[in-house]
């Protein structure tokens, strides 16, 4: 299953639903084209659902990082909402878990952006 | 005693990781890993092909990947082998460091390390060849890892 993204607007904050495998190639390019989008538009409160995410690599991770990097030194927050428990783990082992804000719930995820 | 072997001489695509990934998944169902070691020698096996295609042979047309599952009565031998110029593991750097866990990219031979049981890498001047062995639910176990 390829990696697909959809955008909608909750109180200010992008919030993308994600799907599919996050991996060297397409994966990974589309979630880094979606982000660039978004800051390119001037949108630097990003909520990434990763809810129905089934897969994710090491280069997947790494777009995870270099899109939380990319928005914050522009000024802006990148959020993580609802890991699968394979993402989750993934993240616990690099020790990613805790650079990230992650969240579990969506209206929580969107009040906690500054 | 190797009970079963396979073999696979694959080109250095993206679709090559894909399909070794898919491979690696189906065999370590047959053998009857549980889904959770199923996911991690698939996840593995795809990181040590991504290594060996991108890092090892550079998508270069003319080298190739060879890619063998042994299965013995107590574990899964999987050996990926490429053309490469030889990986150095003593110059990957640490993941974890902290100076290093903003980095976008330098996972792929930890993640190796911690979902299998051994791990032994074996750089030459003629490409790297990767072992990597899950011993089967129940059989002897082993160390972490048998060497760098």
């Amino acid at each position: 299953m390829t990696m697909k993204t959809s955008t909608r607007q909750v109180d200010g904050i992008a919030i993308v639903d994600c799907s599919g495998r996050i991996t060297l190639g397409e994966g990974s390019v589309i979630l880094r084209d979606t982000v660039r989008d978004l800051l390119g538009k001037g949108q630097k409160k990003i909520l990434l659902n990763l809810g129905d995410v089934t897969y994710i690599d090491s280069s997947g991770i790494g777009e995870l990082v270099s899109a939380f990097t990319t928005v914050r030194n522009q000024g802006g927050e990148l959020k993580l909402l609802n890991l699968t428990k394979k993402v989750h783990d993934l993240l616990q082992i690099t020790k990613l878990y805790t650079v990230f804000d992650v969240k579990d719930d969506e209206a929580t995820a969107v009040k906690a952006f500054k | 005693m190797t009970e079963n072997r396979v073999s696979y001489t694959l080109d250095s695509t993206l679709e090559t990781v894909d399909s070794a990934e898919q491979t690696a998944t189906r065999i370590a169902g047959q053998i009857g890993f549980g889904d959770d070691e199923i996911m991690q020698i698939s996840m593995a096996v795809r990181e040590a092909c991504v290594n060996a295609v991108l890092h090892g042979n550079a998508y270069d047309p003319e080298k190739k990947v060879k890619l063998d599952f042994e299965t013995t009565s107590h574990a899964l031998v999987i050996t990926i082998r490429d053309q490469g110029k030889g990986l150095d593991p003593a110059r990957i750097p640490d993941p974890l460091a902290p100076e290093n866990l903003l980095k976008t990219s330098g996972r792929g031979i930890f993640l190796i390390r911690s979902f299998m049981d051994e791990v032994q890498i074996n750089p030459s001047h003629t490409g790297t060849e990767i072992k990597l062995v899950k011993h089967v639910p129940g059989a002897a176990g082993g160390t972490k890892e048998i060497s760098q």
